[in-house]
């Protein structure tokens, strides 16, 4: 199954190749990561997306703790969460072709950031399905994609606000808020083009 | 890292980053280091007269890192092994994974090219945080004298604490030469990194409570993290109350005393046959301070079925990895069963310990200690003799292979820290280094070497080390002519296929009379104990080549991927064995 950790990490040189030996050694691939910036200084936060059985979750998670560079981790699959990408797609043009590929990338709610005699550049953010949704629809149009980047997928968890996170931003007084019911999730549609 | 900020006063504590080094060893109270000088180190050597600390010259970097590891074994402190960079740093790697491998804490410091030149294939230069990545529980780079003593301190640290392990600290050359101001204490680690998964909770003891309670056949696992944990007082204190019989791991030996009446012996792949059947049929497992290694289960999906399993470990890592369990509870062993103690009832356990005793049956009969005096010399005779000579009290450094799994079945551990042997790794070469360091650690112990004709030819340049430093040691080679581990599984696995097991040696007497070593060599059963006499009267260090049977095999023994009940047991019409 896929799983999706979030890292809070130290910004220090090798901590990428700490954590990232770590799935080495376990054999296991990392589909994506993105590492950045975070809400505390001098930390970094990585989302992690790799494919492995189930049960290895608690042993992934339990190994990056073991990694003095990690400061926190959560298993934010098993949580209702919101999930994006960034993608840049570099699209060969005609005079003749440009104007659909617009409308295209209007019906996603992407941007051309880019016009150039024979190519365009889309910018477009969203889910890894509305994505994967907007390359579908440029191959079947048989509009050629030069080039593609991808950041891969960054979560952040609905509502949820842990006690380090507060303590960290020295917010003490939400320490004691009540979690967030579940009527106030609003559910993840994953074919949302918002 | 550098949070030393410059005060007036800094004249006065000046100093370069090597004097740094040695300060702060000396501040974390280390009086022994094991190493070898080279360029990129040389500056710290330069300093090393100013400081009140031993330094053991060894004869590769290995076995510097050996010593450490022996040294931290048997005394319970951090081991320091010293190495320059390129090829000493490289050399210490396998001694740094077998440290890993058994969670001993080490401090490693490697000296590293300049650090204007670092990347640039400068001469003898070599990655080695990289290199050393999976190998040590976390690794520095220092570039900056000022570095020098909080990555040290937060190295020494991150060795003792929770699981223990390896940390290595690089230190580029213009790190050592540059100075800067030293402040003990103020380089303290400034967090202190606690893994935030270990859990002991109420409802968790209370389940391992009833557990216990409610068990009909119950068996403790006695791992290495009792030594560690020094919980040794509390585990006998359950198995004494609630009467459960104790299976050791491997380094688990010692950790239970071998005396005691609840004690079963040794389980895994070369552990006594009631032992492992003990666990097979087992009702309850509490499995204290061990992981489950392949070397103690047999075949995971026939491991102990009938068990239900409490599982107490300081490494959350270590929980449901390979077997799965019912309740976990993560924290320092000693700590946790202080909180479990006070609510576990006695209860009657004779039935089950009645039941274990029929098991026994004719294995103790066919045991090789058992028999008359045939004329033919073997390994388990030696052990036996030794463990008997030294009346079970020496510190016992093992190398790799047949003698290792005899020394576990024949010398009888009653005390923690008294077997040094690499578990985990299996690093052949292991026991000479390990033992000098042992030594080094505990200078008025009895410390036995006991290695085979192979692995003692992998470090025994250590044995000039011995004589340099005046080191009184006893070294037994357990000498069959072959790689005989290596010739057991031939002959067991392979058609008795003999493919490079049998291995020629120098003569070990004369080997050891050119290092200025007193030996001798035994041939026969009877002249064991005067032999091993001869070499505990002696001030000195003392060399025994025992010339045992060449084909002899370990048992009982489990098949890899069979089960654990699973083993071929002695036979009774060993053609070795003339009864």
């Amino acid at each position: 199954m896929q799983h999706t950790f979030v890292a809070y990490v130290e910004d220090k040189p090798g901590v990428l190749t700490r954590v990232a030996s770590l799935f080495r050694r376990l054999n296991i691939n990392i589909s994506s990561v993105t590492v950045g910036g975070s809400e505390r200084p001098g930390i970094s936060r990585m989302t992690l997306v790799a494919d492995a059985p189930e049960a290895a979750g608690h042993r992934i998670m339990a190994s990056l703790y073991k990694l003095e560079n990690v400061v926190q981790v959560d298993d934010v699959g098993r949580f209702s969460s919101v999930s994006r990408e960034l993608a840049l797609i570099k699209v060969a043009t005609t005079p003749k072709t440009r104007s659909h590929i617009f409308e295209l990338a209007n019906v996603f709610r992407a941007r051309v950031v880019d016009l150039a005699p024979g190519s365009l550049m889309i910018e477009i953010t969203g889910s890894e399905s509305k994505i994967e949704g907007l390359l579908q629809v440029l191959n079947e149009n048989e509009d050629r994609v030069l080039e593609i980047c991808r950041t891969g997928r960054m979560v952040m968890r609905r509502g949820h606000h842990t006690s380090r996170v507060l303590e960290a931003l020295g917010d003490t007084e939400s320490l004691g808020a009540k979690p967030p019911q579940a009527s106030e999730i609003e559910e993840e549609h994953e074919t949302d083009l918002t | 890292m550098s949070k030393q900020k410059p005060t007036s006063d800094d004249s006065k504590t000046r100093l370069t980053g090597a004097e740094i080094m040695w300060a702060t060893l000396e501040g974390e109270g280390v009086r022994e280091v094991f190493g070898y000088p080279g360029g990129a180190i040389l500056p710290v050597y330069d300093a090393l007269r100013k400081f009140p600390i031993r330094h053991i010259l060894v004869r590769h970097e290995q076995g510097a890192v050996h010593m450490a590891d022996g040294y931290a074994r048997a005394s319970g402190k951090v081991g320091v092994a010293i190495a320059t960079s390129g090829p000493g740093a490289t050399n210490m790697v396998t001694g740094i994974a077998t440290a890993m491998l058994d969670s001993i804490p080490l401090v490693c410091i490697t000296g590293q090219v300049g650090s204007k030149v670092l990347g640039s294939d400068a001469f003898q230069e070599v990655d080695i945080t990289g290199i050393t990545l999976p190998v040590t529980k976390h690794n520095y780079l220092v570039t900056r004298a000022e570095d020098v003593a909080p990555a040290l301190r937060e190295a020494f640290h991150i060795a003792q604490s929770g699981r223990p392990g390896p940390v290595l600290v690089d230190i580029t050359k213009d790190a050592q030469q540059a100075t800067a101001a030293f402040d003990f204490a103020a380089a303290a680690p400034e967090k202190v990194h606690v893994h935030p998964m270990l859990s002991v909770t109420q409802p968790a003891i209370a389940e391992a409570v009833e557990l216990i309670r409610a068990a009909q056949r119950p068996v403790i696992l006695a791992g290495h993290g009792i030594i560690q944990s020094g919980a040794m007082k509390q585990v006998v204190a359950l198995a004494e109350r609630a009467q459960i019989p104790v299976a050791c791991t491997l380094l688990g030996l010692g950790g239970f005393p071998a005396s005691h009446a609840l004690n079963l012996g040794m389980m895994g792949m070369h552990g006594e046959s009631w032992v492992n059947h003990s666990i097979q049929e087992s009702d309850l497992l509490i499995a204290l301070g061990m992981r489950f290694d392949d070397r103690v289960t047999g075949s995971l999906s026939t491991y102990a079925q009938k068990a239900k399993k409490i599982h107490i470990d300081i490494d959350p890592a270590e929980i449901n990895k390979n077997v799965p369990v019912q309740v976990a509870l993560t924290g320092d062993l000693a700590a946790v069963l202080d909180q479990l103690l006070p609510l576990v009832r006695p209860r009657d356990g004779a039935a089950w310990l009645r039941t274990i005793d029929r098991m026994k049956g004719d294995a103790a009969v066919l045991d090789i200690v058992n028999l008359p005096d045939n004329g033919h010399l073997y390994a388990a005779h030696v052990i036996n003799d030794l463990w008997r000579a030294t009346s079970g009290n020496a510190v016992i450094a093992t190398d790799v292979g047949q003698h290792q799994m005899w020394e576990a079945q024949y010398y009888k551990h009653d005390s923690p820290r008294s077997l040094i042997t690499s578990g985990g790794l299996g690093t052949m070469g292991f026991a000479l280094p390990a033992a000098i360091g042992a030594k080094i650690a505990c200078p008025q112990k009895e410390v036995w070497v006991i290695a085979g004709d192979g692995g003692f030819q992998m470090t025994c340049p250590e044995l000039a080390t011995i004589v340099q430093e005046n080191l009184d040691l006893n070294i037994a080679i357990i000498n069959n002519g072959y790689l005989g581990m290596i010739r057991q599984w031939q002959e067991t696995f392979y058609d008795k296929n003999y493919q490079c097991a049998p291995i020629g040696s120098p003569d070990f007497v004369k080997l050891a009379e050119a290092f200025g070593i007193r030996a001798a060599a035994v041939r026969t059963r009877s002249e064991v104990m005067s032999t091993v006499a001869e070499a505990r009267n002696h001030k000195g260090p003392f060399l025994i080549n025992f010339l045992v049977e060449q084909e002899d095999t370990v048992y009982p023994m489990i098949a890899p991927g069979s089960a654990l009940h699973e083993m071929i047991r002695r036979p009774s019409n060993n053609p070795l064995v003339e009864r």
